[in-house]
This record gives C-alpha cells, sequence and structure tokens, in this order.
C-alpha cells in the first residue's frame, strides 16, 4: 500500500496489472504438438482420419486448457477453453453443411443437361432418353397456385391484424392460430389435405390442386408473419398524414401502408415460396405419382421435383439414384435462386420503407 | 361490419365508404379464412382418423390395438427429435456465439449468409445425402461405438451394416435443424444491449464470463424458443427421416442395432401406399397424435418465452 | 489506494481512421479530473483507452503510453481483463444487469473472482458498496429487487456501488448524469465528491457548469477541423480553466461562443 510516488520502473508494482500469460502463439504450439502427437495413432494402431482429427481436438482442447490452469488464472483457462469449444463446435457444424453442398453438385452437375431438363421421364420408345421436366412442370404449377391461394389471404389476414383488429377478439385469435399453423408438420398439411379431397371427391382422387392447399396451409402463415412485421414498420405518422389529407382508410392502405412495405412484402413471400417449394410429404399423399407431363392442377396425377427425388430414392438403382442427384441439384439452385432474389428485392426496396 | 379505428379517417361521400366497407370486408374474410383452415384441420383429421381408433386387430400389424401401435412411433418420433436437439443445440449456440461474439466481421457475415441459405435446403435433398453418404460413413464409428462402449444399453450388437439406425436418423435431423436454431440464437445473441456487454468487461471479465453475466440471461428466452422450435421441426421432420431411418422394430433404446422403431411422420410416408381404408384411418389417427404432440411442444415454448419476457419487463 | 495516470504521445485509431492525436497529461491521484469539450472530439475514446475500453470496438487500437502507477497498461504481459478490474467505469447510461437485483448487481464482479463467497463477507460488501454510493438508505429493505426497478439516479447509483465493489484504484465516468434528471444529477455530483478521498476519479462531461463543480483539474479537447482528429488543447486546474484559461479556444469554448 506505498501511496502514489512509485519511480518510473517500479520494481514491484503495487497493482497487479500483469501476471504470467501464455504467449501469444501458446495456441498453435499446442495445436502442432497435439495434431503430431495424434499424429502417431494412425501410425501405431491404425486408426483413421477422423480419429486423428478428433483425438487432436480433443487433446488441444485439454492440453491449452490445463496448460493456462497452470500458468494464468483458473478464469483464463476457462475462457481459453470455452473459445476453443466454440470454435470447434463451428467446426463440427461446418462439414456435414459442406460435405451436403459438394455432394449435390459433385453428384448431380454430371447428369444436369438439356435433355435432361426438357424429356419427362415417361419413355415413348425404349432408348429415349429421360428426365424431369414433367416435375419442374408440377413443382411450377403446384407452387403458382399454392401462391395464389396463400398470398392473398396472408396479405390480407396481416392487415386485418395490424390494421383492423388491433388487438380485438378476432385478432388475437387468429394470432394465435398462425403461432399453431406455424408448428404444424408437413406431413400432417398432407393428411388433411388427403382426408379434406377423399371426403369430397371419393377415396382415389388424386390431384395437384390438393397439393396445393397442403402447402398454403403452410405457406400462409410465413406470409402473414412476415407481412405483419413489415406493416408494423410503417411508422403511423404516414398513415395520419394521409387522413389529414382526407383519404379514406383503404386508400390509405393501398396507396400509402402497401407501398411503403412493398419491398419487404416481396422479400416475405419469395422466401415462403423457397420454404414450400422444397416440400415432399404433403405432396406424396395427394398429388400422387406419375411420369408423364400435367399442366391441369386440377386433374390427374403430378409430380413435383422434391417428389421425384423421393420416388427415384424409393426405387434404388444406381440409375435412378444418378437422377435423383440430377434433380436434387436442381431443386437446390432453384431454392438458392429464390433466396438470393429475395435478398436482392429487400435489398433494392429496403431505402424506401427505411426511416 | 363497420370499422371504429384510432383515427379515424374523415367521413366522406357515399363511394369511399363503400369502399371501405368492401376493404375491410375482405381483410376480414381472410382472417376468418385461416380460422376455418385451422377448424378444418381438426375436423377433418378427426372424421378420417377416429375411425382409425377402433379397426379391427388385424390392421394394427400385430400391436393388438392403436395404442399398441402408436406408442412404438411415438418412442421413435420422441427419441430421434432428442438425438436430434442433444447435438444440435450445443453445436448452434457455439456457432451463433462465433458468428456474434467471437468471429471477426469478415468471417461472421458470410458464414450468417450460408447459414441462413442451409436452412432452405429442402429435407429431401438432406434424406439422400443422409442415405447415401452420411449412413455408410457412420458405420466404422458405429462399429468402434459397439467394442468400446457395447456395455451400454445405447450400443448393443449386432450393429447395422449399413447404417441406417435411429442414431444416423437423429443425426441427419440435428443438421437439418441447426441452421433454424443458428439463425434464431444468433439473433437474439446481436441483439443484446452492448450496454451491458460493456457493463460485464469494465468490472474486469473475460469474454466468456462477458457472455454469462450479459448475453444468457438476455438472450434466454430466445434461446429457449429456438431450441423448441427446432424440437418442434424435429418432430414432424417426414423425409429425412423416411429415406434415412430403415424402421421396423419396437421400441428399443440400442442406438445403432438393426430393429428400430420408426417415426410418426415417417411411418405415414412409408406406408400410405397400402391403401387399405383401415390402414388410412390409423395413418390418420397417427397423424393426430403427431399435431397434438407438435402443438404441446410450440404451447410449451410460448408460455416459456412470455414468462420470461414478463420477468424481464417487471 | 488511489493511483495516478500518466499519459505521453497518445494517438488512438478507429481502422486508418486517426481518433485522436497526441495527448500528453498527468491526472492526479485522489483527485477529479474532468473532459470537457465538443461532441466527436474524442473524449470518451480517450477516457475508454485509459482501461482498454476501447478494445471492445472492432478496428480500435492505441499508439503511445500510458502509464499507471509505473506499470504501462499497454505493456506485452498486461491483462486487459486485470486492468479492468482496477480502473473501473461508469457508462452514459445505467445498466444494472437486468435479470439481477440489487444486491447480485452488486457483487457481479466479485461473484467473478471468488464464485463462493460467505454470506458475510458478501453482505458486508454490499453494504460497504452501497453505502460509498450513497444508496444504502435507499434500497435497503429491498436488495432482492431487481435492479432496473430503480429509478435512473438510483440505477446509476447502484452501478457506481458496483463499480466500487471491486475496489479499483481508478474510476472512470463517461457522461454519468446525461441521462439523468437535475435532482439525480446533483446526488451523483455529491457523490463524486465523497468518492474523491479515496479514488482517482475521470470524468467526461458536456457540463461545463458540472465540470466547475465537480473538478479539480480540467483538460479541453476539440477538433481542429471537421474531420481531423481530437486533441488535447489545454489541460489545467478548473479553477484557471474556468476563470483565466491559456488558450484564447479554451476561453471561446467555456464562454459559450462555440461548440
Amino acid at each position: 500500500m506505498s501511496l502514489d510516488t512509485a519511480p518510473d520502473l517500479a520494481p514491484a508494482p503495487t497493482i497487479p496489472l500483469t501476471h504470467a500469460r501464455l504467449p501469444r502463439w501458446a495456441p498453435a504450439l499446442v495445436a502442432v504438438v497435439t495434431i503430431a502427437a495424434a499424429g502417431l495413432l494412425p501410425l501405431l494402431l491404425g486408426w483413421g482420419f477422423v480419429a486423428w482429427v478428433l483425438v487432436s481436438v480433443v487433446l488441444f482442447i485439454a492440453g491449452l486448457t490445463i496448460w493456462s490452469a497452470v500458468v494464468e488464472t483458473r478464469r483464463s483457462a476457462i475462457d481459453r477453453m470455452v473459445t476453443s469449444l466454440v470454435w470447434t463446435a463451428f467446426g463440427i457444424a461446418l462439414v456435414p453443411l459442406v460435405s451436403l453442398l459438394w455432394t449435390v453438385i459433385s453428384k448431380g452437375a454430371p447428369h444436369v443437361n438439356g435433355t435432361f431438363l426438357t424429356f419427362s421421364a415417361f419413355r415413348t420408345s425404349l432408348d429415349q432418353p429421360i428426365g424431369i421436366y414433367h416435375a419442374i412442370i408440377g413443382t411450377l404449377v403446384i407452387t403458382i397456385c399454392a401462391a395464389v391461394i396463400s398470398v392473398p389471404t396472408g396479405i390480407f389476414a396481416a392487415i386485418y391484424l395490424v390494421e383492423y383488429g388491433k388487438g380485438n377478439k378476432l385478432a388475437r385469435g387468429i394470432t394465435f392460430l398462425v403461432d399453431v399453423m406455424t408448428g404444424i408438420p408437413s406431413i400432417v398439411a398432407g393428411l388433411f389435405a388427403f382426408s379434406m379431397f377423399t371426403a369430397f371427391f371419393g377415396a382415389g382422387y388424386r390431384a395437384g390442386i390438393g397439393g396445393a392447399v397442403a402447402l398454403s396451409l403452410l405457406m400462409i402463415p410465413i406470409v402473414v408473419r412476415s407481412t405483419e412485421e413489415m406493416l408494423r414498420l410503417v411508422p403511423n405518422d404516414l398513415r395520419e398524414a394521409a387522413y389529414a389529407l382526407g383519404t379514406p382508410k383503404w386508400r390509405t392502405i393501398t396507396k400509402v401502408v402497401l407501398r411503403t412495405s412493398l419491398g419487404g412484402i416481396i422479400t416475405g413471400v419469395t422466401l415462403a415460396t423457397a420454404r414450400i417449394i422444397g416440400e415432399t410429404a404433403p405432396l406424396l399423399l395427394i398429388a400422387g405419382l406419375t411420369t408423364r407431363t400435367n399442366t391441369n392442377p386440377f386433374d390427374g396425377f403430378m409430380t413435383t421435383v422434391p417428389v421425384f427425388i423421393y420416388s427415384q430414392f424409393a426405387k434404388g438403382t444406381k440409375a435412378d439414384f444418378d437422377l435423383a442427384w440430377g434433380a436434387a441439384l436442381v431443386l437446390v439452385v432453384i431454392v438458392l435462386l429464390l433466396n438470393i432474389a429475395a435478398r436482392v428485392i429487400g435489398k433494392i426496396f429496403a431505402p424506401k420503407t427505411g426511416r | 361490419m363497420s370499422s371504429t379505428p384510432l383515427t379515424a379517417p374523415p367521413q366522406e361521400s357515399a363511394p369511399t365508404q363503400t369502399g371501405d366497407r368492401v376493404f375491410s370486408g375482405i381483410s376480414r374474410a381472410a382472417g376468418l379464412v385461416i380460422l376455418a383452415a385451422l377448424a378444418g384441420v381438426f375436423i377433418f383429421l378427426s372424421i378420417e382418423g377416429i375411425p382409425g381408433l377402433f379397426q379391427d386387430e388385424g390392421a394394427y400389424k400385430g400391436n393388438g390395438n392403436f395404442l399398441g401401435y402408436v406408442d412404438t412411433l411415438l418412442f421413435g418420433t420422441v427419441l430421434s427429435a432428442t438425438i436430434a436437439v442433444l447435438v444440435a443445440v450445443p453445436l448452434a449456440f457455439g456457432i451463433a456465439l462465433v458468428v456474434s461474439h467471437y468471429a471477426p466481421t469478415w468471417i461472421a457475415g458470410p458464414v450468417a449468409s450460408i447459414i441462413d441459405l442451409l436452412a432452405a435446403v429442402p429435407s429431401v435433398v438432406f434424406g439422400l445425402w443422409g442415405i447415401n453418404v452420411f449412413a455408410p460413413k457412420m458405420v466404422p464409428i458405429y462399429v468402434w461405438l459397439e467394442e468400446n462402449l457395447g456395455f451400454l444399453p445405447f450400443f448393443k450388437a449386432p450393429v447395422n451394416p449399413v447404417g441406417t439406425t435411429i442414431l444416423t436418423a437423429g443425426l441427419v435431423l440435428a443438421i437439418m435443424i441447426l441452421p433454424i436454431i443458428t439463425a434464431i440464437s444468433r439473433e437474439v445473441f446481436n441483439q443484446t444491449p452492448v450496454l451491458h456487454e460493456e457493463a460485464a468487461l469494465a468490472l474486469g471479465a473475460t469474454r466468456w464470463e462477458m457472455i454469462r453475466l450479459a448475453v444468457f440471461p438476455y438472450a434466454r428466452s430466445g434461446m429457449v424458443s429456438a431450441v423448441m422450435l427446432g424440437l418442434g421441426r424435429a418432430l414432424g421432420e417426414t423425409m429425412a427421416v423416411a429415406m434415412v431411418l430403415s424402421g421396423a422394430g419396437g421400441i428399443s433404446f440400442n442406438l445403432i442395432g438393426t430393429s428400430n422403431p420408426t417415426s410418426i411422420a415417417a411411418n405415414i410416408a412409408s406406408q400410405y401406399k397400402e391403401n387399405t381404408p383401415a390402414t388410412l384411418h390409423i395413418l390418420i389417427a397417427t397423424g393426430l397424435v403427431l399435431f397434438i404432440v407438435t402443438f404441446l411442444v410450440n404451447f410449451a415454448a410460448r408460455w416459456i418465452v412470455a414468462r420470461n419476457e414478463r420477468k424481464l419487463t417487471r | 489506494m488511489a493511483k495516478s495516470i500518466d499519459v505521453s504521445d497518445l494517438n488512438i485509431y478507429y481502422g486508418d481512421f486517426m481518433a485522436v492525436e497526441g495527448v500528453n497529461m498527468t491526472i492526479k491521484a485522489k483527485s477529479v479530473t474532468a473532459f470537457i469539450g465538443p461532441s466527436g472530439c474524442g473524449k470518451s475514446t480517450f477516457l475508454r483507452s485509459l482501461n482498454r475500453m476501447h478494445e471492445v470496438i472492432p478496428g480500435a487500437r492505441v499508439e503511445g503510453k500510458v502509464m499507471v502507477d509505473g506499470q504501462s497498461l499497454y505493456g506485452a504481459n498486461v491483462d486487459p481483463v486485470a486492468v479492468r478490474r482496477q480502473i473501473g467505469m461508469v457508462f452514459q447510461r445505467p445498466n444494472p444487469f437486468p435479470t439481477m437485483s440489487i444486491y447480485e448487481n452488486v457483487l457481479a464482479g466479485n461473484r467473478l473472482n471468488a464464485k463462493k463467497m460467505k454470506k458475510n463477507v458478501a453482505d458486508e460488501i454490499v453494504e460497504r458498496s452501497l453505502k460509498g454510493a450513497n444508496l444504502w438508505n435507499e434500497v435497503k429493505d429491498r436488495l432482492g429487487r431487481p435492479g432496473l426497478g430503480l429509478s435512473g439516479g438510483q440505477q446509476q447509483r447502484l452501478c457506481i456501488a458496483r463499480a466500487i465493489a471491486v475496489e479499483p484504484e481508478v474510476l472512470l465516468m463517461d457522461e454519468p448524469c446525461s441521462a439523468l434528471d437535475p435532482i439525480s444529477t446533483s446526488a451523483v455530483e455529491d457523490l463524486i465528491h465523497e468518492l474523491k478521498s479515496e479514488y482517482t476519479i475521470v470524468i467526461v462531461t458536456h457540463n461545463m457548469q458540472q465540470a466547475a463543480r465537480v473538478s479539480d483539474e480540467t483538460g479541453f479537447f476539440n477538433l481542429k477541423a471537421a474531420g481531423q482528429p481530437g486533441h488535447l488543447v489545454e489541460f489545467n486546474s478548473t479553477q484557471k480553466m474556468f476563470a483565466n484559461p491559456d488558450n484564447p479556444d479554451t476561453e471561446a469554448y467555456i464562454s459559450g461562443r462555440f461548440g
């Protein structure tokens, strides 16, 4: 407790700003040592690459933590351990995700070509090449039908919640049910469409529209949620300014509120489309399976790309799987393009919705 | 059909009032469609499903009655979803922390977008990858588990030679729900007020202590709802499980064996082709059970979140 | 326990942008030093560099020397965590931890070092710190209640109690009264007066009367021009600064002719 007369070169500082710290290169050193040590395993025990990496990681975390605990404080040791663990989690998670993308691209790319995209799976002669044209058309038709049902319903419901309902009983009930709908498993949506259509049209009824209804059940809550969020972002001053000019409420909503939030709403709709376009389970039950191209959603079986992938998987030969990988690549590309489009739209419209 | 908004628009001539009436009517109708749709789900699933509870014994495939039929499926559903959540949650929180608090921005930004995009990859693609790439890769690990940890009830011989086990299914589900849990928890971690983070750091907290002191308490309800949402997804996921899991077995805690319980959703997807009315009724009844389970999970999540928010604002 | 701080040739950068240039000063122990100046002149940034809190901002770095009690803050072996433990900080807006009670808030810093504290030791720290922050009488009956339930001024004093509970050498305050009403402000100012018998206090303020009221010495920061780094124009005793400053810019600022 000496007073503040400490000379510039204090031999024994009175306050502990420093304590022993590991050098900057400590983690690197530990990494090299552990990787080398664990590298003996494949040589000595004949363990594989995966085991080597796993043992290295475990040794690294333990080594760095123990070293830090000995030299530094217990708190630094915990901090270093958590930092290593968090980065390890990050690394572990990236492995399957990268593997997935890589597999889809490498296995799918050789099979995607003009023929693949323009021929259906229906052979008129034995040597005719087959493709996924019928499935792409099916996906388009069913997705468009689902969007035609969901987008107006979702947007108008959101308008009701934000502009008219304002927390009354009906609005609260709808908000709750939208929450419930968000959690409906896709197979349950399919069962619903299946029960409804077979109840009305007989046990054997299969058509694209049934799939579209099932998908709508999954799409509507997403549209409501995103639209609601966007409408709530529109400042109230804007509405009041419009009223003050003598604009009726519905025109205020269409001309001011919707126009201001248009970008956000389109982004939300695009993301919702991307989400349902990959759905398989509900369509399996109600849309049927065919190798032919069908453009009429109200009559006859209709196959989408995800259902095509599943049916190829179910057949199970190497050639079937090749087609499935090709279709998977097409599907992933479609979904990614929709996601990118949503981002771009969001960016384009963002300044207008900003304050 | 008249609406009385807070800021009432000025009274106008008849045509605009008609316009208002029509527009508010359409909006309200859209809201009612949602009510009707939900009611429809319950009604139609009940109409077609309830008969499934009372079929002849033969229809339940040697399980005697509906309960005996559905309990295996429910077990498989819960087991695979539990594995998924147990594996995915720590990893997801780890990634979210890396993105929000550990990584420099030039890594965090691209990683966040990649994870968002992965959340959009269709489940059928995960299934395809799971059966073709992932399941075969797991076989040596399962063999190792059986040899070294075989005394545990989870890792009993005989090991599934193609890797289509409930553990594989659970892990594929984990990979699928990982992006969703990550995306939500990343967002709540990012929303932690800088104020509280600085308060912790200024007291001499290390980075991890700052996260425990300032980030986690603030993000707790968001983390819970992220986990619950992931759980709901895992419970209801159909295609990945149907493609990866060869399940026809009964209730068993052996995670790497040849006889696995399947899940409700996957069972529906693989059995629906058996078009006998009795089977269909039973499948729809199991769907109703799944619906109720996921509903309860979502409900619990919301309840926890609401309670936590009350606590924070008290 | 209080310590003096010597700053020499300190430059602070955000990435490539130089925010503060060439600061030299000696902050005396057991006194109150105030920094005044127009917005954006780098006084808060400079304050943060005194306990390495600027490192929280990505891209921020420092050149030059800060010596506390003969040790360089930026030396090779110095742990920023240990620095902040010794040099506490109070922020512009009161920031008690929202999920913690008043009691837990005061102990938050102590708990980092000692997980298991005897109940009577903990009670003693809480009472001493809250008394030190002039808050004890107002909250002693509701220590278990959330810290967020207090008024703004009480919350700020709670934050000061939390900062002094770990017994730091120096207390940095970044506009501690800017979010408070006049009555709370005066309570905090009284507290600063009392605290200087034990701590070295550095305070950034926008309010020149406040600087005149609470501080012994004052530093005036200014920008050379828009887009240029901030620098220390004058550092003098508060009395001299407000009565007869050396620099004409200081006089212009203090008499309200600009800024």
